[in-house]
């Protein structure tokens, strides 16, 4: 009677074990990235075209720079992909990565409210920007999570002389989690963010929201990618994690970035090599 | 308002459509969540049982603590087995992270305390009402456990269920430990996450609803299953 | 036939006390019971008979005394004995199923059950309930059920604690038409009640308890024809207050 009845079930566990994905593909790497990167749908345009020329599956666990940075100290990545130099040239030196390769930019943005209480739409001027939603007390939503994004927008206030985290919870609120989930706290409470250019583009609830203030030399973001070091964690997909940092700054992976769109719009510059900055 | 209305109209697309990616999002939260509520099942009935019917110093003790286990924090324990799993954590030779497996763990831990705590009390329940038949019959602990198990089956269902609940519901645990790999650990929760993150809050909410009639469909399963059982024991 | 096995009667009980609470409910208990005579355990609620029985049995251990099986075969007591309850348990099985297990923990093997089961269901009158759940049954039929289980096991004692007590007339009648039949195949039935009737009607031997304390034993016929002590007399004639 047992029996009959487990029989019954069977084809129900055959049919979900069946759906079951593949487990660890024995050619595929992770790559520990940033929401930017993720919600702004770059990686989905990226991958495909590496894995179809490599037959490379790649694998992004997309996190703020500073979680995918330690998550990449704990071994966990084959490939760091994140934006924030400073950092990323401290992890090679503290011997986690093999070598730092600049591989594209995009810019940064302040986004907020139409209605612009602070009256910073227009200026080019981030810093002053910065300094009026500080003296008008207007409501800025920050990243507060470590975060590459975070950690330009705390350069900026350091320029602007303003100590932004004293105010923190009363106009200026750290929300603690991913660009996208900011953006939709900032449009929600009507409060001015520092966002990447490619995951507002790609964001869909913009609301009564526009960018305001963009173009500053200040605002630009650079990312880069780098290979976990092999010597340090012998399990690392050394070739394969190579081959898509290789991929990435050639010629073809440079393209494959700049053919990248949100809305009409190309957000991501391959600059391996010709660094403006 | 409008978002509400989108989301229905999404929904009801990526059903009618059976859209292929949606297809393999919600069976691999099926597999993962039963598959963790299977060994949650092998491990908590039984242990629940046992500590409804052992006696042994410190049993209160571990009542108490399977109560109160119930309402971990996903996020605590995914944190957990990361670090566990990681490559800088005990485990980290097995190469787990950032697998499905992972987050079978995750949601396995999760689980385990919840259907135990039930199962415990469904048995002591049960117990009051078996203990000197059973005890007249010449049943011994192991054979009392078992009998209680399979005798308080449809009740123990119901915490299967909840625990069932609890793992498919949940986002804290897998996002961590899953990492939301598109085509490898994106479920159904990691995947409304990241449209809300995304600010496309239509899908998300799409998504959400088809989560909850996934629930409502594996609910109505079990409960037919447990008619016919019925009907036919 | 097999050959019936080395007997594990007598029973003796040896100076038997059980407290809970704080309270004495049995009082130094001293009887024997001896293969054959029906021995009903009569008294008044509270008496303690529900309390003698389960230690008897084995369910509970007695706060100070002995339990003794004296028989050749007292080393098997355990398996060689089976209890009804007042309020029957049925595992939530079919009918069938319940009898199949009691049969499965004595270790019969699983070709010899089945005719056993069909034998069993048969003499309790209950054939065609084999595939019911035993929980659909009325509680006659339950009881009936539960004798049937016992009797199945083919037990050398059967402990019965007030089995009729929630039974309507004729389902009573029923079970003490089963209770005969097994007394009848030869096993020592030991069994309480409050209703004189039914002691009348069933015991052989008389133990007559009250307060935890045996107050009066001896042979049915002579119990109720002349009752010894004021309480045994006072019990009979529907009088006694405790």
């Amino acid at each position: 009677m047992i029996s009959r009845r487990l029989s019954l079930l069977a084809p129900l566990f055959v049919a979900i074990l069946m759906a079951g994905p593949g487990q660890a593909l024995e050619r595929g790497i992770v790559v520990a990235s940033t929401t930017s990167t993720q919600d702004s749908g770059l990686f989905d345009h990226l991958l495909p075209i590496f894995t179809a020329r490599t037959g490379i599956e790649v694998r992004v666990v997309a996190r703020g720079t500073g979680q995918a940075i330690k998550l990449a100290q704990n071994g966990d990545a084959d490939v760091l992909f994140v934006h924030d130099t400073a950092s990323e040239e401290k992890f090679v030196a503290e011997g986690y990565g093999v070598r730092r390769f600049p591989v594209m930019y995009n810019d940064f943005i302040i986004v907020g409210p139409k209605a612009d209480p602070a009256q910073i739409a227009g200026l080019k001027d981030s810093v002053a920007a910065l300094q009026s939603i500080a003296a008008a007390k207007a409501p800025f939503a920050s990243r507060g999570d470590d975060s590459g994004t975070h950690k330009a927008e705390q350069r900026l206030w350091n320029a602007a002389g303003i100590d932004a985290k004293a105010a923190s919870g009363t106009w200026y609120r750290e929300t603690g989690s991913g660009m996208g989930q900011t953006l939709n706290l900032a449009v929600g409470m009507g409060a001015y963010a520092l966002s990447d250019r490619a995951t507002w583009l790609a964001f869909k609830n913009k609301g009564d929201f526009a960018i305001l203030a963009e173009g500053d030399r200040r605002l630009f973001n650079q990312y880069g990618v780098i290979l976990v070091n092999p010597e340090r964690f012998a399990h690392v997909k050394a070739a394969d994690g190579q081959a898509f940092v290789d991929w990435l700054i050639s010629p073809e992976g440079q393209r494959a970035i700049d053919d990248f769109n949100v809305e009409g719009q190309q957000v991501f510059f391959g600059n391996y090599k010709s660094d403006p900055s | 308002m409008h978002d509400i209305a989108a989301a229905f109209a999404t929904s009801f697309g990526l059903i009618l459509t059976l859209d292929q990616g949606l297809v393999e999002i919600v069976l691999r939260s099926l597999q993962v969540s039963l598959l963790a509520v299977g060994a949650a099942a092998i491990v908590g009935l039984p242990l629940g049982a046992a500590v409804a019917l052992l006696r042994f110093p410190g049993r209160r003790a571990v009542a108490i603590l399977l109560s109160s286990l119930m309402g971990l924090p996903p996020v605590v324990v995914g944190l957990i087995v990361y670090l566990l799993l990681s490559r800088a954590g005990p485990l980290g030779v097995l190469g787990l992270l950032f697998t499905p497996s992972a987050m079978v763990a995750a949601q396995f831990v999760l689980v385990t305390p919840i259907v135990a705590a039930l199962a415990r009390q469904v048995v002591e329940d049960l117990w009051a009402e078996y203990e000197e038949q059973l005890r007249s019959l010449g049943a011994g602990p192991r054979r009392a456990i078992a009998t209680l198990l399979w005798d308080g089956r449809f009740s123990l269902m119901t915490a299967l269920l909840a625990g069932f609940g609890r793992a498919s519901a949940e986002v804290g645990a897998v996002m961590i430990v899953g990492g939301n790999i598109d085509h490898v650990t994106r479920v159904m929760t990691t995947a409304i996450a990241l449209e809300t993150s995304k600010g496309d809050l239509a899908l998300a909410l799409g998504l959400g609803l088809i989560l909850i009639a996934l629930s409502l469909l594996v609910n109505g399963a079990a409960f037919v299953v447990r008619d016919l059982a019925r009907s036919g024991a | 036939m097999t050959i019936a096995p080395a007997s594990i009667l007598p029973l003796r009980l040896d100076g038997v006390c059980y407290d809970a609470g704080g309270k004495r409910l049995v009082d130094g208990v001293s009887l024997a019971f001896a293969a054959g005579p029906r021995t009903l355990i009569l008294g008044p609620n509270g008496a303690g008979k529900s309390l003698l029985l389960r230690l008897a049995h084995g369910l509970l251990a007695p706060t100070a005394g002995l339990v003794l099986w004296q028989g050749p075969d007292a080393r098997n007591a355990g398996r060689h004995q089976a209890m009804v309850f007042q309020r029957p348990v049925m595992l939530r099985r079919s009918a069938a199923a319940n009898i199949d297990y009691a049969l499965r923990l004595r270790g019969v093997p699983r070709d010899s059950r089945r005719p056993r089961v069909e034998e069993a269901l048969e003499r309790a009158g209950l054939e065609r309930f084999a595939g019911t759940p035993a929980r659909a049954l009325s509680i006659g039929e339950q009881q009936r059920l539960a004798l049937a289980r016992a009797w199945a096991t083919l037990p050398q004692v059967l402990f019965l604690d007030e089995p009729t007590a929630s039974l309507d007339p004729a389902a009573t009648w029923a079970v003490e038409g089963i209770i005969d039949a097994i007394h009848r195949a030869g096993t020592k039935i030991v069994m309480t009640t409050h209703d004189l009737a039914q002691a009348r009607r069933l015991a052989d031997d008389i133990v007559f308890l009250n307060h935890g304390r045996v107050v009066e034993q001896g042979t049915a016929e002579r119990f109720f024809a002349s009752p010894r002590t004021p309480e045994a007399a006072a019990f009979i004639a529907g009088t006694l207050r405790w």
